[in-house]
């Protein structure tokens, strides 16, 4: 290589528009290295893949499978439970532990001051997370159809995959707020408290008793149930345009308040 | 504001809480420059040079970096970065890192350019997690170089690096302001100052105290150091005007003086027999232990 190539040319470099495709290459480029960061640390990864469809296995086949064969309404129950359980995993620990130890070990600081577009770093790890939905989706029907004898026709098929990668979003939004409020240590301890509070809270695994059965509509891991159940045909709660609108609304919130707070602080 | 003006502090003031960080701060750094900002701990330098790179706002005061606010991407495409304390992503490899920051810029030069340029091909296939300190500082310098940046912020740079390697990014960044890169420099390592600096400002509780060309700062001190080997005894030199301390013995001698001509004619006209004789200025870390020890108090 010659060194006229390695010159590092200032004067050409006037012109810092960034051109259309580049500007795609940028997100595409930080997509890609997000997933291969993932794909090489199959410690953090594995355990949200493979979690709710072994849990759902253990107790919705083997444990307790011949009782729910005889219950429709109780198998889908079951699998809704741990396909919500499987969407929640990789928005709430991928983004809020995640972020937090970026944020702490100064590499969000540094990506905030090179010039990456913006809103790159949360797409690339919205990319993954939806990723993982449709990986988790995947795996769990596929339990349902051979081993749970659940009859789920194509089109259901299609549509809870839809719904699990858009369900994704309000749970990527509140880890993204947990790992914008608190350090590398603490996001695991307080993404574990928020997500097992959720998981009995909004009565997706466990009915909850008739005093507590109305504040489960405060938590969005419920409205993503509701609507899972219409897609299964099962009987549902409330209004499918209310839960999109609490899930929506949560994704927005949550998001807006941590966008905020990293462009101030970081 | 210098016609030359790359990036430009004015009267930038900044709070935490209570602690005054930046108290009414001018600071501008010139087109083709290495600008060194140095300072005692907390004196304020990695807030004016967060503000610089638009990670924070100032409570008062302007800042502007190639006439545009830092907080705008298209000021920031020109701007290269090495922090101090920052973990790149340790499952990626090294052309992976490159590759990944160039992606940011609009002109970026190619990886193999930038491994070739820093000197870390052997490194290109290296996961980052498992390159050693120094390694890692040649790697984050390969990330802050790879956008062909007109404005360089380097943050204790030659922290970890052997004599070979420091002396490799040294000659790179030579090369980089003689093709017109503006270097923004905070370093400990006051030899790197003396070594690189075109211009230092001394920084002490959130105010530049000096400024200047390295010489410009090391005249704060107007003792000189004078060696010697003579007949003359130590008590006696001890008593002349000007002479604040004598160290050694006759045969080698070292005066620090605040007159340091008149001591030298003295022992010329005492000792007509005078050898080895040397007299050195005061170097920037004396005088940067000075200035800031003066304001301290």
């Amino acid at each position: 290589m010659s060194a006229a190539t390695l010159e590092m040319k200032h004067e050409q470099a006037v012109t810092r528009a960034m051109p259309g495709r580049r500007l795609f290459g940028a997100y595409f480029t930080e997509a890609k290295y997000e997933t291969i960061r993932m794909l090489r640390t199959p410690a953090f990864a594995i355990p949200f893949l493979a979690l709710p469809v072994a849990l759902y296995l253990l107790l919705g086949v083997l444990l307790f499978g011949a009782a729910l064969r005889s219950d429709p309404n109780g198998a889908i129950f079951a699998f809704v439970g741990f396909d919500v359980f499987g969407v929640m995993g990789p928005g709430i620990f991928g983004f809020g532990v995640v972020v937090a130890l970026e944020r702490e070990q100064g590499l969000l600081a540094l990506k905030r001051a090179m010039p990456m577009p913006p809103s790159a770093y949360l797409a690339a790890k919205l990319c993954m997370a939806m990723l993982f939905g449709v990986i988790v989706t995947a795996s769990m029907i596929t339990a349902a159809l051979t081993l749970g004898h659940l009859p789920l026709s194509a089109g259901q098929c299609f549509t809870l995959t839809a719904l699990n990668v858009l369900g994704a979003l309000p749970f990527c939004a509140i880890g993204l707020f947990i790992g914008t409020r608190t350090s590398g240590k603490a996001a695991p301890a307080i993404g574990n408290i928020i997500y097992l509070a959720m998981i009995y809270l909004s009565s997706i695994m466990f009915p909850l008793p008739k005093s507590m059965q109305a504040s489960a509509v405060i938590w969005p891991a419920y409205h993503q149930a509701q609507l899972t159940f219409r897609a299964l045909s099962a009987p549902s709660q409330g209004s499918a345009w209310v839960h999109l609108a609490v899930l929506a609304g949560v994704t927005v919130v949550f998001t807006a308040l941590s966008v905020r707070r990293l462009s101030r602080e970081g | 504001m210098h016609s030359d003006c790359v990036a430009e502090l004015a009267g930038v003031s900044k709070k935490f809480g209570k602690i005054v960080a930046l108290d009414g701060l001018d600071l501008e750094v010139r087109r083709g420059e290495l600008f060194a900002v140095l300072g005692p701990n907390g004196a304020g330098k990695s807030t004016a040079i967060s503000i610089l790179l638009g990670l924070r706002r100032p409570d008062a005061g302007s800042v502007s970096v190639f006439g545009e606010s830092p907080q705008n991407l298209s000021a920031r495409r020109n701007v290269g970065v090495m922090m101090q304390e920052v973990a790149l992503a340790q499952e990626l490899r090294v052309h992976e890192q490159i590759d990944l920051a160039a992606s940011y810029y609009p002109g970026p030069l190619s990886v193999a350019e930038v491994l070739e340029l820093t000197h870390t091909t052997p490194l290109r296939d290296r996961p980052y997690g498992k390159l050693s300190a120094g390694q890692k500082r040649q790697t984050q310098f390969a990330v802050a170089v790879c956008g062909r940046p007109k404005l360089l912020f380097l943050d204790e740079p030659t922290v970890g690096l052997d004599i070979q390697a420091r002396e490799t990014m040294w000659n790179v960044l030579r090369r980089l302001v003689a093709q017109g890169c503006s270097i923004v420099l905070t370093t400990h390592y006051l030899e790197e100052v003396e070594a690189l600096a075109d211009r230092v400002a001394v920084l002490a509780r959130g105010r530049v105290i000096a400024s200047g060309t390295v010489s410009e700062i090391r005249a704060h001190v107007v003792r000189k150091h004078i060696g010697c080997r003579t007949t003359v005894a130590v008590e006696e030199v001890r008593s002349w005007p000007g002479v604040e301390s004598v160290a050694g013995d006759p045969q080698r001698m070292q005066i620090t003086a605040s007159n340091a001509e008149d001591v030298v004619r003295r022992l010329l006209a005492a000792d007509a027999e005078l050898e080895a004789l040397e007299v050195r200025r005061a170097g920037l870390s004396e005088a940067f232990a000075e200035l800031t020890q003066e304001t301290i108090q």
